[in-house]
């Protein structure tokens, strides 16, 4: 009996052991791949410049431009909406009455939906819907806001990450203490006042890390932009919100799959995974950081 | 015998179906310290709660009865629980500052009442910390983080807190129960000389710290007021049987 419990035991150690080492050699292989491949063709000039020559030769500037101003735009939209969602679910609503209930259903239900159809769904509520009824109601049916754009874009990977905002913000509004919120009641404050003057000072960390992890998140979506706003080549950089933008996620894709000499370009492609892979685990890193100090500081 | 502040007809209250106050009637006087005694969950700190409606912010709470602060009741449909919380303060068991700094903290009751003038909020900021006997040892780092204040200094800076929104009440449940025997003897004091201005009401599980303080004592038990009286009779010569088995220590 003795015998088998020590065999059963090594072999799960053993099997376990293998697990992570599986999963350590991926990462690692992943990271060594993308740092040999891209890191002769990183450079300053590289960031900053054009694609030149059909997009065989150049820099990415205008793929890392328009990811900044897409999250940039998402972010105005997803963190204000989830953080008065978040405040709503926690200060408000009476824990199981039914609009509370619907309304962590609906968050969770976002969250599982596939990022594809977040792009369907963009291409026709934003374009179709709400573009096509503004350019019939103000610009007479001329062709305008009923196509791919950055405002639909960033709108549509608002709500992608709109549950990752909700879910970090009412996390840390749920640490402010209670005896905070009743000091401040105590002394004549309304619940609106307490909320502004102690709960979301209380809880700025916490908006701040879910604004991080859902721009990192958006950064490195492809699937919800892809009809809704993305643009193979531009010569220019958007000027307006109506305009597409270029970006590092779907660059990815464009040099592997639509390129135009593919051993020619392998460079490009590695180098922009580099950089994206950069920006996103960056990103996370500062979340981390400021998430590990939150819980230190209760 | 004083003013009477605060007066209660037929309290009950019940948490779900949980009966926590069974029919209180007292009068509590003016410019008096009142001492609420009594076994844990005996009723007291709900009771003291009833008074600025603080048991509005927990669920389930059903109340009957009447609450007349200067013959007001405050559960009356018209009063705004807001307006009522600035005119009866609530110290709390814990001291809970808020992570400001120790003048934003006194300031932030005026603040939020409109008041916004700088020198007017120094002013009130600098006399509550006096009324509060801790302005000495805060005066060179008001702008410091309050939380870096020692537990009984907290405590006086929350009291401190409480007087600069001008209350004419005081409830404080269990003040100096998480207090080193200094620090609760600087509160006691303070107590002690706060009532020339307000009416005080405490809440407290240290039996000479009631004797000490107060000028009349409330003994409840299982929810029900058993006794109410003359703090000095209480102590000596108590009507009921369990007051005196509560006092000298028999049981609770």
């Amino acid at each position: 009996m003795k015998k088998v419990q020590k065999i059963t035991g090594g072999i799960m150690m053993g099997t376990t052991a293998l697990s992570v080492i599986i999963i350590i050699a991926i990462i690692i292989i992943m990271l060594v791949v993308i740092i040999i491949g891209g890191k002769d063709q990183l450079s300053w000039k590289f960031l900053t410049s054009f694609p030149e020559e059909g997009m065989t030769k150049g820099g990415i500037f205008p793929a890392i431009f328009g990811t900044a101003l897409m999250v940039l735009i998402m972010s105005v939209a997803a963190v204000p909406l989830g953080a008065i969602t978040a405040i709503y679910l926690t200060e408000y609503a009476k824990d199981r009455s039914w609009i509370a209930i619907s309304v962590r259903f609906a968050v969770r239900t976002l969250a599982m939906v596939p990022s594809i159809i977040f792009g369907l769904f963009g291409l026709g509520f934003f374009i179709k819907f709400v573009g096509g009824g503004m350019d019939q109601a103000f610009f007479g049916g001329h062709l305008t806001w009923a196509q791919p754009n950055i405002l639909w874009a960033s709108l549509t990977m608002a709500l992608l990450t709109l549950p990752v905002v909700i879910v970090s913000v009412e996390e840390s509004i749920r640490t402010v203490p209670r005896e905070l919120r009743e000091a401040s009641l105590a002394l004549g404050a309304t619940k609106w006042q307490t909320i502004r003057k102690i709960v979301l000072p209380g809880s700025r960390s916490g908006i701040l890390t879910g604004t991080i992890l859902a721009v990192s998140r958006g950064a490195g979506e492809v699937a919800p932009i892809l009809f809704t706003g993305a643009a193979y080549y531009l010569a220019t950089l958007p000027r307006g919100l109506s305009d597409q933008f270029m970006s590092l996620g779907y660059h990815v894709y464009i040099m592997s799959t639509q390129s135009v000499n593919v051993d020619q370009t392998l460079p490009i492609q590695f180098a922009t995974t580099l950089v994206l892979l950069m920006l996103t685990f960056s990103l996370n890193l500062v979340a981390v950081i400021i998430r590990s100090r939150l819980r230190k500081s209760h | 015998m004083k003013e009477i502040k605060i007066k209660t007809k037929d309290l009950t209250l019940y948490y779900g179906s949980k009966m926590a106050l069974n029919s209180i009637s007292v009068e509590i006087p003016q410019n008096q310290v009142t001492a609420l005694i009594g076994p844990s969950g005996c009723g007291k700190s709900t009771f003291l709660r009833t008074l600025n409606r603080m048991n509005d912010l927990i669920p389930n709470v059903r109340i009957t009865g009447e609450v007349l602060v200067d013959n007001f009741n405050i559960y009356d449909k018209n009063v705004d629980s807001v307006n009522l919380r600035k005119k009866v303060g609530m110290v709390f068991q814990k001291s809970n500052p808020f992570a400001k700094s120790i003048f934003e903290n006194v300031a932030y009751g005026p603040r939020i009442n409109g008041v916004n003038d700088k020198k007017k909020l120094t002013e009130i900021v600098e006399t509550s910390l006096q009324r509060a006997a801790i302005w000495d040892e805060v005066k060179d780092r008001m702008h410091d983080s309050a939380l870096g204040l020692s537990g009984g200094q907290q405590q006086r800076l929350c009291i401190a807190r409480t007087m600069a929104v001008d209350p004419e009440i005081i409830l404080m449940d269990e003040p100096a129960s998480a207090l080193d025997p200094i620090s609760t003897s600087k509160i006691e004091e303070l107590i002690f000389n706060l009532k020339e201005n307000y009416t005080i009401i405490i809440v407290t599980h240290n039996m000479q710290q009631a004797a000490r303080v107060s000028d009349h004592t409330a003994f409840f038990y299982m929810g029900e007021l058993v006794e109410f009286g003359k703090t000095k009779k209480i102590f000596t010569v108590p009507v009921k049987k369990q007051t005196e088995d509560y006092i000298t220590g028999r049981f609770g």
